[in-house]
């Protein structure tokens, strides 16, 4: 663990419409960390998710990652960001239907340039520590919710993030898919370093971070980090 | 309660001596407290005495040569017991509840109340969800008890913390 965080968001604002989404947040993620960010639906944690990813901007208030002012880059410096250092998982939808699974996972890294049969190595091992090394040839339909987030949790992991934002990982799965998928997950991000962002209003899924900050009504009380 | 029907249960498949029996016990439900020998022959010497219980002793005596076996009387009590359902608790009036009353009547912030108690209970997951992580499948399933039930208070304290203004507004004079 180094002194400084990874990823600051200080005093973020962003209305949509009439409705504060974000109001004065505030947010600090160190290295290798696994924050929670939870609260009630409607309260902005995703809109903050979005903004430390980049995805969305702020209207004040700024996001820095490594030392680097996301909120100042132009679109293509944010874009190629995401690409190179962030990893995604979402609650569902995000795998390519018309790509096999381990196709999907080599995507990333087949866009920053890998070679075919490389990157098909790569995603394979992947797919088999998260244990659905079956499903390769299968195309996302084919796979079940469960088997289908831990492709996608593969393929947020493949490129070696550091940073990985999850926004209800488990919120389409039942109990036991979810305890599984997130199990697999955590171990894989804390293997590799990855810090990792968690969206969730699930307690029991919270339970495999760190710390949690509470966002309610577009502000974050943050639990202090200790170590 | 349970610990005298565990033991006497555990003595359907056969007749044990009280050493064995612990060991069996501890290893079986003793995750967190290991029984006491002390405890398992007091409890053996109450069911003995209820009939429940009956002891096959061996030459050499003494209280380690003891075989305690289950009687037809001592199964029919565990299968009861096994079978009745267990009264679920209500947990009404709760403490937290009390807590969170008070702080409102005395001008207190309650939302403090709650987001501490909050933190408390996700440590709390947070330990049992390691223990999960590194242990086998009887440690899987006894943290999951505890946990979903963690999670339900948390819940009632999300609930609550949404609800607290109209709860100030009853309970203020």
């Amino acid at each position: 663990m180094t002194d400084q965080p990874l990823l600051v968001a200080e005093s973020l604002r962003l209305n949509f419409g009439e409705t504060k989404a974000l109001d004065d947040a505030s947010l600090h993620v160190w290295p290798g960390e696994v924050v929670a960010l939870m609260g009630p639906s409607g309260s902005g944690k995703s809109t903050l998710l979005h903004c430390l990813a980049g995805i969305l901007q702020p209207e004040s208030g700024r996001v820095g990652y490594d030392g680097r002012d996301l909120t100042a880059m132009s679109d293509s410096e944010r874009s190629a960001l995401r690409r190179g250092e962030f990893g995604f998982v979402f609650q569902f939808g995000q795998l390519v239907p018309e790509l096999t699974c381990v196709e999907n996972v080599a995507l990333p890294l087949r866009l920053s340039g890998a070679g075919r049969r490389a990157a098909h190595r790569t995603a394979t091992e992947w797919l088999k520590r998260l244990e659905v090394g079956e499903v390769a040839g299968k195309r996302p339909g084919q796979v079940s919710g469960g088997q289908g987030q831990r492709v996608a949790v593969a393929r947020a992991l493949v490129s070696r993030p550091r940073v990985v934002f999850a926004d209800e990982p488990t919120g389409a799965l039942d109990s036991l898919n979810g305890e599984l998928v997130m199990k697999l997950f955590i171990a894989a991000a804390r293997d590799t370093g990855a810090a990792v962002v968690l969206v969730t209003h699930e307690a029991r899924v919270a339970a495999y971070s760190d710390r949690e900050a509470v966002v309610r009504d577009g502000r974050v009380r943050e639990q202090e980090y200790a170590r | 309660m349970s610990v005298t029907f565990a033991l006497l249960g555990l003595l359907e498949n056969g007749p044990r001596h009280g050493y064995d029996l612990k060991r069996t016990y501890d290893d079986t439900f003793g995750r967190d407290r290991a029984l006491h020998y002390g405890q398992v022959y007091s409890t053996m010497a109450r069911l003995l005495k209820n009939g429940l219980v009956e002891v096959e002793s061996e030459p050499g005596d003494g209280p380690d040569r003891k075989r305690y076996a289950i009687t037809h009387a001592g199964v029919t009590d565990v299968a009861e017991w096994i079978g009745r359902p267990e009264k679920p608790e209500p947990y009404l009036q709760s403490t937290l509840y009390t807590k969170v009353v008070l702080a409102l009547l005395t001008g207190r912030d309650a939302n403090e109340v709650l987001d501490s108690q909050r933190a408390e209970h996700l440590r709390m997951m947070r330990e049992l969800t390691r223990r999960k992580s590194d242990g086998d499948l009887a440690d899987e399933l006894i943290c999951d008890h505890a946990l979903f039930h963690l999670e339900a208070d948390l819940r009632w304290l999300e609930l609550t913390a949404a609800r607290l203004d109209r709860l100030a507004a009853r309970v203020r004079p």
